[in-house]
This record gives structure tokens, sequence and C-alpha cells, in this order.
């Protein structure tokens, strides 16, 4: 088994896996947060792609298991002397990990690697397609502050068609029935929304008082998404979580963000660093519910 | 030369198609009848007979790149196809953009005897967009159809003045028709699938542009004028009223394009990356339609080998191009169904006259020149994973097709002859 996309999870496995993290964030509240739940096994992290949270989160949540992990940068190996993906994850297959955790610029590259290697992978994120550990904390994060998504209203702001956490996201918060709404100007809208679940506008203002949550995307600059508008200070004033719109939302609503962020671009950092702000939240989930599917992944064979 | 009687065979005439032997003797039909003899008999009941198959684009990969393929290599899965004659795309390295290179590929495909390689020429100079291509000594060196094939001509004054130029000897210009402002970064066709995938698109509107800014320049220079690979629902109208006007344009689609659609990259492999790109469903039954009624003039496989290392990376990565000379016949008898007479127009007849092949596409009469096929419709085949080609980049390998290739001859030659099993 692997955990690939959030896309073909109903509810019950993915209020399963919420569950198991929220116990593991009890584990990482303890003086020694640390379980010997996946003593002996190895995880190895295969990141092909920048990467700062996602990769510690990951890391951090192998050893509060007790696993050991393996991983490499691509500048410092031998994916810059020109290794294949299908090369170097035979490499490291022939090390002997339980299981590989695998980020990509390139759509589809962890479902490749589960193929050649037939071991557990965990996709940290392919091009602009999924990031569902991303999908589940952030649905976490809303869960422990709301009770439950059910009936809610998120409004997922910015680049979504470059946005793997975008897609992520939208499996996750309609699964477990909340209503989400796309904002962004058409030009950063995927170009063909007819099977998605959601709702599109390009006028966040006229939204604001109707959002229980405002999930704001980084402008992903590397991925093209600047030439999506005609320049930063255009799209700030338009869509910009500034804090003149942040008082606008209603009482109890709460922003997110994936991280990094582009302070004074997507969010405001008075926004940022506001009491509506879930972003450490955020982070702080990434390392239980990455422990709660490596541990389902793993966890059963013992 | 050994006679040979092919027996038995549904043989397109030029009167029509009739139950009957036919005779070959040094290299030409000598006879067509009941009863026949020869040294060499073949059986062919149950099988059409008719003139080899002629395709307007595939690429050899010679010079230059020849661990994907060669000439030796393409002829030898052109004649497994039912090809009598080919015509290579210059974008090779260095690009065919000069007499000598075009007499190069030629003079090989006659060394090596299996099919008649015809070279399709540069029309602009390194394929750089720039300047126009050595056009009079391509044209000397028996070049007829002109193209930056894997690229659009984006300069409009360019291609005005390659037209203007070749318009006189009447010469075709052939373009792969890609806006590459609209087509940027993308992998796959843009729409229900890319979306869900994430993956950048190429729109159906960035062939449909080219093709309709081309047209009005065929109206303004009268330059024949060819379309590579329709892909779009779009293209095939832009065509059918290019030809309801009267202008001299020709159009090709490729045997993937009538069979498959884009949900085929779900499973993420390089087999279905292709430029341009399977589209939408309602896009297929738009090309099956345009070949069936003849807008669309002939099938053409845009046979694109690459090495299996090379395709055996994510899909973004991967480069464009799939073979398709072996399995061309039977994925458009399975696609389209066409009926005898209709199938040989558009897999021969129509190419051979579009190339001006005087040689091909001829229908099986006394005196006609023996490049034939037999062709058995009903066969239920799995194509094997490595053919002659030395790239196995197919969505077919291993899949069923209905419609087998039993013979190619070349000249009176049998080139290819299905293995006895």
């Amino acid at each position: 088994m692997s955990l690939l996309t959030l896309e073909d999870m109903n509810a019950v496995e993915i209020t399963g896996l919420l569950d198991s993290a929220q116990n593991f964030l009890e584990v990482l509240d303890r003086p020694i947060p640390k379980v010997p739940a996946l003593r002996g096994k190895t995880v190895a992290m295969m990141f092909f792609e920048p990467s700062t949270r996602t990769k510690l989160s990951f890391d951090r949540a192998a050893k509060a298991l007790s696993a050991d992990t393996l991983s490499f940068s691509p500048s410092g190996s031998s994916v810059s002397k020109g290794e294949s993906l299908k090369d170097t994850a035979k490499t490291v297959l022939a090390m002997g990990p339980d299981a590989m955790v695998v980020r990509h610029k390139a759509t589809g590259a962890p479902w490749r690697v589960a193929d050649w290697t037939g071991i557990p992978v965990v996709n940290a994120g392919d091009g602009a397609h999924h990031h569902p550990t991303q999908g589940l904390l952030d649905a976490l994060a809303i869960r422990q502050r709301f009770g439950s998504l059910d009936g809610l209203h998120i409004g997922i702001l910015g680049d979504i068609r470059h946005s793997r956490v975008a897609r992520s996201d939208i499996d996750a918060f309609t699964a477990l029935g909340a209503k989400v709404t796309l904002i962004a100007p058409r030009t950063l809208l995927p170009p063909t929304l007819d099977s998605w679940n959601v709702e599109t506008t390009s006028d966040l203002d006229g939204l604001l008082h109707d959002l229980d949550v405002l999930y704001t995307l980084r402008i992903q600059q590397e991925r093209g998404a600047g030439s999506g508008f005609p320049s930063i200070a255009e799209y700030v004033k338009r869509f910009g979580v500034t804090s003149a719109r942040a008082k606008r939302l209603k009482a109890e609503a709460v922003v997110l963000h994936p991280g990094p962020m582009n302070r004074g671009v997507e969010i405001a950092a008075s926004v940022a660093d506001g009491p509506r702000s879930l972003i450490t939240t955020q982070v702080r989930n990434g390392v239980a519910v990455r422990m709660a599917v490596l541990f389902s992944l793993l966890g059963g064979e013992q | 030369m050994s006679s040979i009687v092919v027996k038995n065979g549904l043989v397109m005439t030029s009167d029509g198609s009739t139950t009957a032997d036919i005779v070959i003797e040094d290299g030409v039909v000598t006879a067509v009848g009941d009863d026949l003899t020869g040294e060499i008999s073949i059986d062919a009941s149950g099988c059409w007979v008719g003139p080899s198959f002629v395709d307007l684009h595939v690429h050899f990969r010679e010079p230059g790149q020849e661990w994907k393929e060669d000439v030796a290599s393409g002829s030898a899965a052109a004649a497994a196809g039912g090809f009598g004659a080919v015509v290579a795309m210059p974008n090779t390295t260095p690009a065919i953009d000069a007499g000598y290179l075009a007499e190069h590929i030629t003079n090989r495909g006659a060394e090596v005897g299996l099919c008649d390689v015809f070279v399709a020429g540069a029309l602009t100079e390194g394929r750089d967009g720039k300047a126009l291509a050595h056009l009079d000594d391509l044209w000397d060196a028996g070049v007829r159809i002109f193209s930056d094939d894997g690229d659009s001509v984006a300069d409009a004054g360019l291609l005005r003045r390659a037209m203007e130029y070749l318009q006189a000897r009447g010469g075709i210009v052939a373009q792969h028709a890609e806006d590459s402002g609209l087509a940027a970064g993308g992998h796959m066709h843009e729409g229900v699938i890319s979306s869900q995938l994430g993956i950048s698109g190429l729109p159906s509107v960035a062939e449909e542009v080219i093709i309709a800014r081309d047209l009005q320049l065929v109206e303004l220079t009268g330059c024949r004028y060819h379309v590579q690979h329709v892909s779009t629902a779009g293209s095939v109208a832009l065509v059918a009223a290019a030809k309801d006007k009267g202008l001299p344009v020709t159009a090709e689609v490729c045997p993937h394009h009538l069979a498959l659609d884009h949900t085929l990259v779900l499973g993420m492999s390089g087999s279905a990356k292709m430029y341009p790109p399977l589209r939408d469903e309602s896009d297929v039954v738009a090309l099956v339609a345009g070949l069936r009624s003849g807008v669309i003039d002939c099938v053409a496989t845009d046979h694109a080998p690459h090495s299996a290392n090379e395709k055996e990376v994510p899909f973004e990565e991967a480069p464009r191009g799939v073979i398709g000379l072996e399995t061309a016949a039977g994925v458009v008898n399975d696609a389209v169904g066409l009926e005898s007479r209709a199938f040989f127009e558009r897999m021969s007849v129509a190419p051979a006259e579009i190339l001006g092949a005087a040689a091909h596409g001829q229908w099986v009469d006394l005196g006609t020149v023996a490049n034939l096929v037999v062709f058995d419709p009903t066969e239920e085949w799995v194509v094997p994973r490595h053919g002659a080609s030395k790239s196995s980049n197919t969505p077919w390998a291993g899949k069923p097709l209905t419609g087998r290739v039993q013979l190619t001859m070349l000249r009176g030659v049998v080139t290819y002859q299905k293995a006895t099993s």
C-alpha cells in the first residue's frame, strides 16, 4: 500500500487517519516524544525538489516512530550527474528501505517509483498534481478549530492551476462535507473544471463575508504563476489577504497558508501572525499526520 | 526472377474489387484471373490484395539519433507494416535542409531496399524558422514536400515567402500546426484530464490558429498545403471549409488519434505522449468522420521512435512521439472500419498521389508495378512488445488488434512475410 492521492479516499478513511494523527499529537506533547512503533524500519526520503518543512516534517515523524531515515539532496548526488529517476529509485531500494517518501517536480513520479520498487511510497508532492499529507494536515487543522468540516464554506485563494496543495485540499475538504469555492483570476484556475466538485469566483471581496475558512496559496513564481496576472501589485490589490480583508471575514473565520509564504504578496504579515492564522498549527499537525500515514503503511506488519 | 502467384485474395483493381489470383513477374503484375499458377504460390484467401501503403510522415532518426532508429530498421518496420513508400521528416541532426543530405537518405533507402524512402526537406535553414532552407537544392534532390515538422513555422512572412517560392514548382508546404505561445510548456491535451493531473496542456486552439492563418496564406499564394497530423475537430472543419473553397489543401491523420483519447494519459506512461497530443473523445469522432468522408485525405503514422530508457521517466520528462508503422493498418482497420477500397484509398492511393510517387498507390491491374500488400482484415493478433523497429514506444505493445499484414512486396520482391506459426 502507498499513499499517493486522496482522490480515491472516502470520509471514513480520511477521518481514520485524522483520528490517528490526533493521537500522535498527544505523543508529541510527551516529555520524551517518541514511540517504538516503527523500530527497525527504514524510511528513505527522496526529495528531488527543494523542500524545508515537508522534508523536516517527514523526518521528524519517522524518528518519532523510532524508524531510521535515509535521505539525499539532488544537488549533491548522482541525480545532478544525470542519473535517471528509475536508477536512483532502484539504487536506494537496494539499500533496503521499507518505504519511500517521494517529492518530484513531475506529475506521477511517485506512482512510477511505486511501480519500479514495489514498496510503499508516500507522495510528498508531485508537480502540480497531489500532496496528500498536506491535504490531511490542513483538514486536521480545520477540524480542530470547528469540530468538523461538514457544512463549512472554505475558500481556496490564488494559484490553483499550479497547486498540488489545492488539488489535495479539495479532495480532503469535499470528502469531509465542506463546500469549496476557488477564488482566482481565470488565468490561475485549471483550464477545465468540469469534473471538479467546486464553485469558482474571481470576486474575493464579494465572498469574504460568507467564508468560514480562507485558504491562501502561495504565488508560485517558479511554476509560472507570475505570467497569470499583470503585476504583483495588481494581484495584491485584488487578491491579497490584507488586514482590511481579514477584518471583513466572519468573526470565527480562520486563515491558512501552506508555506512558504510570500509575506506582503498573497498574505499580509499582520494576518499571517494574527489571531485568525492557523499556520503554525498546520506545521505541527504535519508531523502528526505523517506519523499517522507512515504508521498506517508500515505499522501493520508488526 | 521467379514468378509469384497470389491466390484467392480480394484484388483491388481499377474496375473494382474481385476475388482472383494475380501473377507477378519481373516486378510487375502480369496476370489477373482464375486458376493462375506461378513458381511461388501465396495463399491470400480472406485477404485484401492492394497497393502497398504510403506513409507521408515518419521519423527514421538518421542522421544523428541512430540509437532510436535508422533507415535500415525503419525500412524493416515499414515493410512489416505493409508500407512500400515513406516520407522521412527532416528533423534530424543535422536537419535535412540541403540537397546532399536528402540524397544521402534516399540512397540509404535504396541500399536497404525494403521500401522507397522519400525525404521531406526542411522549410527553413536548420529548422530555425529564420531563413529559407536550400529549397531549389532540395528540389533537385527529388524533394517535393517541405516541412519544419516538430515545430511550426511561426513567422508568417517567412512562410509566405516559402509558399510563393514553391508555388510555381508545385512543391508542397506541410505544416506541423502548433502555435508556440499557446502550446508553451504543454505536455498533453489541455482539458479535463490535464486539469486533473496538473499538467500544462496544448490547447486545441494552438493547432487551429496556425491552420487558419496558413489557409489565408494559401489563398494568397496558391501554394499546395498539407496539414500534418490533424488532431482536433476544429481543424477538420477548417480543412473542410478550405476544400469547399477549392484551395489546394490536403490533410493527414495519425492512427493513434483515430483510436485513442487523452484519458490514456491517466496511466502516465510515456507511450501516451506525442504532439499533437491525444485529444478529447469528440475529436476522435470528428477525425474518424473526416477520414471516412475524405476531408482528411490519408493516414500517416508520425512514426517517432524513442528508446525505452528515454520513455521510462515521468510523463512530463518523456520525449514526444510513438512508433506506428507496424500497427497502422490494424489500428485503422479496428478504429475506422473502412470498407476495402476506401481503406486502400486512405492508406495508399491518396498519399501516393499527394507525394507524386507514380509507382505507388496504383490499383492492381495488368502491368501495374508490383508494390503490393496482402492484408487480412479479420486476423486477430496481439502486438509484440518488440518488432522490427529499434524502438518499442507504442501504446499497443501487448494489446490486441484486428487486421494484420500478411505480405509486402516492393517491385515484385517480398520485403515482408508474416512468420508462419
